[in-house]
């Protein structure tokens, strides 16, 4: 009797393919698809709680970032304080007419004025234009000073004309710049005419109109006289801050060495207004809810890992008899451990996947609902569901290593 | 041919032996110290049709999985298509039973959730198969054992007889050199227990060589030759 002559074909290099290798163990995976999806759950929660918070994090400080610009992170304000001294009175400091000058002397400070508001006894403010009878009208329009060094300080943009300078400050000149407002109200919007506004009784020259300035918008709205000029008109005495815009990064250093500066007696009574350092107000704002967020989401991830650990071992347990077969039909160890490792690496990238899809859905919704930006790094979801991945490596390991033990003998015992 | 004629076991001049067993042993160490199987020697010819019987606890499991290379002997040589397997290593022997070995088990043992002919490509899975290859193979295998209308059919929905006859399609497609089959008709009723004996008498006749353990008079004596093992011994069964 002859025996069947058996042919060993041309065959491809490899003994189990990649393509083969994902195919068994995307059927293993998908045969039980509830048991897949309570498996990739913990995935999920853990992978999407890091997404969203590292999203809404970054969509956070972009809002912060917007409103916390340059101008205000380089403002330092210094005011007159008071505070209740040691036998019950209170103790308040004025603030020297030469503030400015002792804080410009600074390094990194690059522009300082003085302010004060000057009490002009009730007097109104009108304008005089020739032709335009509605001029004659009193408005009540504040009077302010300030010295030559606040429009640099407020970093001030002139519509029409120039701003005041040191002289017109010493000689006392009658001169004035309107706010943007003040001069709308007053129906002027040009200064080459010299046009005059009134204080009461007296002529004030109108030599500029301010078009902005980042801070103290009350200027706007405002006739601002040279402080020289309302010290000798209105006995305007000390002044009622100092503006100091100080070079970039320059703003912590300056709001500790300004009060001792301008008043080197009483540093302490002066109050100074300074921005948050550099990244604190982002730091506020998301450290804490971050660190609790990042904190779960980790454990989520952690409880996931296990949980994909668990099933995967489970599912080695009841497919004991699915090895044996395997072995018996020509698969190694390797073959074996490997198809569970990569049965794992799936459910974790699955849920890696899946994870990262809601934590930028959550990142997106609530920047919707707070009328956000969302701003989310994009690699972030790429990584995620790597990181998923590599959980479903880590996890798989154990059950891969138990399934590759499993005896073949034992496995195709009939029972 | 005569009973004598049958008895040569094979033409030592032109063809090796598929299985060549001397002195094989199988102890399994103890407390207590259990010796399965003890110096055995067994020579399968090519197309040979050999059922091994003997009692529950006899060590015609041991023998069986010796054979299949599921197990290793403590003692004695194998020979399997002229390759000594005694000293192979565990990923050499993995590969061999593949290659040569087909199994059929009494339980059958097809995968839930993958289809007829998925569950019988499966056994070239491991080998350099093509994947286009392994499914034409077994479409074509699925009809030699008449199941070629059932292929995409869920295992679950087979019947017993129609599962055993996949699971003997799934043993033949990689084409082996021996096929071994244990007690394949234990979870069969009678008809279908003669449908399967009825394959493997046709695959014999076709010129493969069959190794079928059983306690089952009615399927040893299909075989052309028959072996007995007793707490652990062969001897030969004359007919």
């Amino acid at each position: 009797m002859k025996r069947p002559v058996i042919r060993r074909r041309d065959r491809p290099a490899r003994r189990l393919s990649i393509r083969d290798l994902l195919g068994e163990a995307l059927a293993g995976v998908t045969a039980r698809p509830s048991r897949l999806a309570l498996t990739t759950l913990g995935t999920v929660v853990g992978i999407a709680a890091l997404v969203s918070t590292i999203g809404l994090g970054q969509t956070a400080s972009g809002q912060i970032s917007e409103r916390f610009d340059a101008a205000s992170a380089t403002r330092v304000v210094v005011e007159p304080g008071e505070r209740d001294g040691p036998d019950g009175a209170v103790q308040a400091v004025q603030l020297p007419g030469d503030a400015a000058e002792r804080v410009n002397r600074l390094a990194g400070t690059a522009a300082a004025g003085t302010f004060a508001r000057v009490d002009v006894g009730g007097d109104r403010v009108r304008g005089v234009p020739v032709s335009d009878p509605s001029g004659s009208i009193e408005h009540d329009i504040p009077t302010v000073a300030a010295s030559a060094g606040l429009f640099d300080a407020v970093n001030a943009m002139i519509a029409d004309g120039r701003v005041f300078d040191d002289g017109h400050d010493e000689r006392g000149d009658a001169v004035v710049v309107l706010g943007k407002y003040a001069a709308e109200r007053l129906g002027i919007s040009r200064v080459d005419t010299q046009p005059s506004i009134f204080i009461g009784e007296r002529s004030f020259t109108v030599v500029g109109i301010l078009d902005s300035v980042s801070a103290r918008a009350e200027l706007l709205d405002a006739a601002i006289m040279p402080m020289g000029t309302a010290a000798a008109v209105y006995g305007t005495g000390a002044p009622n801050a100092v503006e100091i815009r100080t070079e970039m990064g320059a703003a912590q250093l300056i709001g500790e060495q300004a009060p001792l500066a301008v008043l080197p007696n009483n540093p302490d009574l002066l109050s100074v207004d300074v921005p948050p350092p550099p990244g604190s107000l982002r730091e506020d704002v998301s450290t804490d809810i971050n660190a609790v967020f990042l904190a779960l989401g980790g454990l989520a991830l952690l409880v996931g890992g296990l949980g994909i650990a668990t099933v995967t071992l489970l599912s080695v347990l009841e497919r004991t008899s699915e090895i044996g077969l395997r072995r018996a039909v020509g698969a190694t160890r390797t073959h074996v451990a490997g198809q569970f490792v990569v049965e794992s690496v799936i459910i974790g990238f699955l849920g890696g996947l899946i994870g990262a899809a809601a934590g930028v859905l959550a990142t997106v919704g609530v920047s919707a609902v707070r009328d956000w930006t969302p701003l989310l790094d994009y690699r972030l979801a790429i990584v995620a569901p790597l990181l998923g991945a590599m959980i479903g490596l880590v996890a798989g390991t154990y059950p891969a290593w138990r399934a590759a033990r499993v005896e073949p003998i034992t496995a195709l015992r009939t029972s | 041919m005569t009973t004598a004629e049958l008895q040569v076991v094979h033409d030592a001049d032109t063809e090796v032996p598929v299985v060549e067993m001397k002195g094989i042993g199988r102890t399994f160490p103890g407390p207590p110290e259990v010796r399965a199987v003890e110096n055995v020697d067994l020579t399968i010819s090519p197309g040979e049709y050999l059922s091994i019987v003997g009692t529950s606890g006899s060590g015609k499991s041991t023998l069986l999985h010796l054979l299949g290379l599921l197990d290793r002997p403590t003692a004695g040589t194998y020979v399997l298509d002229g390759v000594d397997v005694s000293t192979l290593s565990e990923r050499r022997r993995s590969r061999l039973r593949g290659e040569r070995i087909g199994f059929v088990f009494q339980a059958f043992h097809l995968l839930a959730h993958r289809n007829v002919v998925e569950n019988v490509a499966l056994s070239m899975l491991y080998q350099r198969v093509s994947r286009r290859e392994r499914f034409e193979r077994s479409r074509a295998t699925l009809d030699r054992v008449g199941l070629g209308h059932r292929v995409d059919a869920d295992p679950a929905t087979l019947s017993g007889g129609e599962r055993q006859r996949a699971a003997i399609a799934r043993a033949l497609v990689a084409e082996p050199s021996l096929l071994l089959a244990d007690e394949p008709t234990g979870n069969l009723d009678s008809s279908n227990a003669e449908a399967v004996l009825d394959i493997f008498g046709k695959l014999h006749a076709e010129g493969l060589t069959l190794a079928v353990v059983t306690h089952d008079d009615d399927v040893s004596k299909r075989a052309q030759r028959r072996v007995r093992i007793t707490d652990g011994t062969l001897s030969e069964e004359k007919r």
